[in-house]
């Protein structure tokens, strides 16, 4: 399943670089994408552990930047 | 200057303060150490706190490598060198930068968002008993009465039931002049109707109409990223670490070795030196660490250049179609209904001897008045003057031939050359390329008129711009025969023609130039979308022309042309080119001003606001360059 969501307070270009790597390693992951301008991740992973992977992935994005939060 | 945000307004209040109190302790007359330092601390908390505070935070939860952890470390570090006002300067700068960068960022984005503006916010569906109601477009079902007032945005594709109206298509196409339509023409949502009340029949639900599809064709470009992009951030992820670890290295082992070697056995580079010099230089490197100048620069730029695009109605699928369009060395264009206008004209009138050229042309449309094959109304389109229907008598159309009638009371053939032939009319042999319609009255050879797929008024130029944009090769395709492609192609200056393709042909040409065109280069493909779906994946480029409206085109090309012109094309190609200009500038500038400083810093020559030039001063530079690409001056 393919999904977009918008996050807020993604404040640094690196920081979106450095979550993209990471949720890109998540199992389950098909394909990960961060756009620090458009201010979305675009996440193509296994559907039956979807909720599971965006747990991780916010996860992710709080420990890089922590007032980043993606919306849901 | 624009609004900025509230955050943004504090950053730049506290920034104000922190370099006034920086000026007036500066001035201060000598203090003694500890109030010295004291007094350099106020400036540097009030402009420096919360990245001091990130970076805490941060290397709890293992976050070593962040910009934060890396200024604060330099800052503190030149403070412990007693270099306070070089920390709080550099502190100071940094701050200037990351409100820059997060000012010119916002400014794009914007810039971006108003570009793609297209979202109609209601419609205004009308109930059977006339009562208009404001809805939600989502709502709206097929087969509705949607009411379009001058001015408003058109929500959803329809047909033009009731009223007539001009349209402005800018915001799909670029262009500006206005589209007049009238009742029974489909209408695009995205448009706004400019003079005249429109009453449509919605034809699709939102999420397939024009405007939905393109806004998320435009939402899914950012995801698809550049091969530049891509480097940029891998490199990102090496080039911190390895410049915190020479800085490391650079402070460590110069101040080992002065511990543990003699004097007399010290290398020259050593002798006269302290630790705290090499400790300043260590710190100098990590002022340069953040990657910061690059990681948002390219993105920056390719986001300004695929947006720009979208303002040309060309819609570019991803950063990486752009980057590759920037590279087209081979174009491969698909004739008819590309580089042609797809339908027939009368290109040129040959009258036997004797006959006046309006004669023969005046003689064809009569005899085929009633026709409705797509020749005969080429040839009435051409005459000059509406012709008089009761002139023609006694009409028989034999299909595939063309028409004998009387005219005038003269016995009129006009058709192929077999037609006449069969009727005992010499003909004279004739070797033009496109059909051919010959005329004989009263069975005397009266010339003949040629009909061709006449070129698009900008093909010649839009080839001519691409060569000077340095696309090597211009390939022609086409299922039409030899002599028409060849005249077409001479006209239009292609260097490379294949006629008589069938669409499955078509494929293995473009295989065939794949094969041809260099590791670097790349081969586009323009079609108008419809049947060459294999060719538009197939090449490096697909680029569908003239596909508002076209699904099958959409989902298939990497690049759509909101409008059929080819002169889009090398405008995208020229945008296209421009940005990655602007990506190897940025990327050659900041390591290289990066690179001479870390040197310098090496050999103790960059001072700490060398530093924080080749940091922040880079990154506003670099950011600055890369918002030329969002300015696009011609379409």
């Amino acid at each position: 399943m393919k999904k977009r969501f918008s996050m807020e307070h993604l404040d640094c270009a690196n920081c979106a670089a450095k979550m993209e790597a990471a949720i890109q390693k998540l199992p389950g992951v098909n394909h990960a994408a961060v756009s620090f301008m458009t201010q979305k991740l675009t996440i193509d992973a296994d559907d039956s552990r979807f909720e599971e992977i965006m747990d991780q992935a916010a996860a992710i994005c709080r420990k890089v930047e922590p007032h980043c939060v993606i919306k849901r | 200057m624009g609004k900025l945000t509230g955050s943004q307004r504090r950053d730049l209040s506290r920034i104000l303060a922190a370099a006034v109190l920086l000026a007036v302790v500066r001035l201060l007359p000598d203090l003694s150490q500890p109030l010295e330092a004291v007094c350099y601390l106020i400036p540097y908390a009030i402009v420096g706190w919360d990245v001091v505070w990130s970076a805490l935070r941060n290397l709890v939860r293992g976050q070593v490598f962040d910009e934060n952890f890396l200024m604060a470390l330099a800052t503190v570090g030149a403070f412990f060198t007693t270099e306070y006002a070089e920390a709080v300067f550099v502190m100071l700068f940094y701050q200037v930068g990351e409100l820059f960068q997060s000012y010119a960022v916002d400014r794009s984005r914007q810039s971006i968002a108003q570009l793609m503006d297209i979202c109609p916010q209601w419609a205004n569906l009308e109930g059977p008993d006339g009562t208009v109601t404001q809805t939600d477009p989502e709502e709206v079902p097929v087969g509705a009465r949607i009411v379009v007032k001058p001015g408003e945005r058109v929500p959803l594709d329809g047909v033009v039931e009731e009223g007539t109206s001009a349209l402005d298509t800018a915001a799909l196409t670029g262009e500006s002049l206005p589209r007049t339509v009238g009742v029974g023409d489909s209408v695009l949502s995205g448009c706004v109707n400019q003079s005249g009340l429109l009453r449509l029949r919605v034809t699709k639900p939102y999420e397939e109409s024009t405007v939905a599809r393109i806004l998320e064709l435009v939402e899914n470009a950012a995801e698809r990223k550049s091969r530049s992009e891509q480097f940029i951030t891998r490199f990102a992820r090496y080039y911190t670490p390895c410049v915190v670890l020479a800085a490391l290295a650079l402070f460590l082992l110069p101040t080992l070795a002065l511990i543990l070697l003699p004097q007399a056995a010290l290398p020259a580079f050593l002798a006269g030196t302290g630790w705290s010099q090499w400790l300043h230089r260590a710190l100098v490197f990590l002022v340069i660490s953040c990657p910061c100048a690059l990681v948002i620069s390219v993105p920056l730029s390719f986001f300004g250049g695929v947006g720009g695009a979208g303002r040309c109605g060309i819609l570019v699928k991803g950063s990486n179609y752009l980057e590759a369009l920037a590279a087209a060395e081979t174009v491969v264009f698909d004739k008819t209904g590309t580089l042609t206008q797809g339908s027939f004209g009368v290109t040129a009138l040959h009258p036997a001897e004797g006959v006046e050229p309006h004669r023969l042309l005046e003689y064809a449309a009569l005899a085929e008045r009633w026709s409705d094959h797509p020749i005969s109304q080429s040839i009435r389109a051409a005459c000059p003057r509406e012709l008089d229907a009761s002139r023609v008598t006694d009409v028989r159309e034999q299909a595939g031939y063309g028409v004998e009638a009387l005219v005038d009371g003269n016995q009129v053939l006009a058709g192929s050359r077999r037609l006449l032939e069969g009727r005992g009319v010499s003909v004279p042999p004739s070797e033009l390329p496109g059909t051919l319609v010959h005329v004989a009255v009263d069975g005397a050879y009266a010339g003949y008129i040629v009909l061709s797929d006449l070129p698009k008024p900008d093909a010649k130029g839009a080839i001519a711009r691409l060569k000077a944009l340095g696309v090597k090769k211009v390939v022609m395709l086409t299922g039409d025969t030899e002599e028409a492609a060849a005249a077409v192609a001479a006209e239009l200056g292609v260097d490379e023609c294949h006629a008589q393709l069938l669409p499955g042909d078509k494929v293995d040409r473009v295989e065939q130039l794949l094969a041809q065109t260099s590791s670097k280069g790349k081969l586009v493909f323009v079609g108008d979308g419809i049947n060459d779906a294999p060719v538009l994946t197939r090449a490096d480029v697909g680029v569908a022309m003239g596909a508002l409206g076209s699904d099958a085109a959409i989902e298939a090309a990497d690049v759509v042309l909101m409008d059929d012109k080819p002169s889009k094309l090398a405008a995208a190609v020229g945008i296209a080119r421009k940005t990655v200009r602007i990506v190897r500038q940025n990327i050659v500038f900041a390591l290289g001003v990066k690179g001479v400083v870390l040197a310098m810093g090496a050999f103790g020559v960059a001072s700490m606001w060398a530093a924080v030039f080749a940091d922040v001063g880079v990154a506003v530079i670099a950011i600055l360059n890369a918002m030329r690409a969002l300015r696009v001056e011609r379409c």
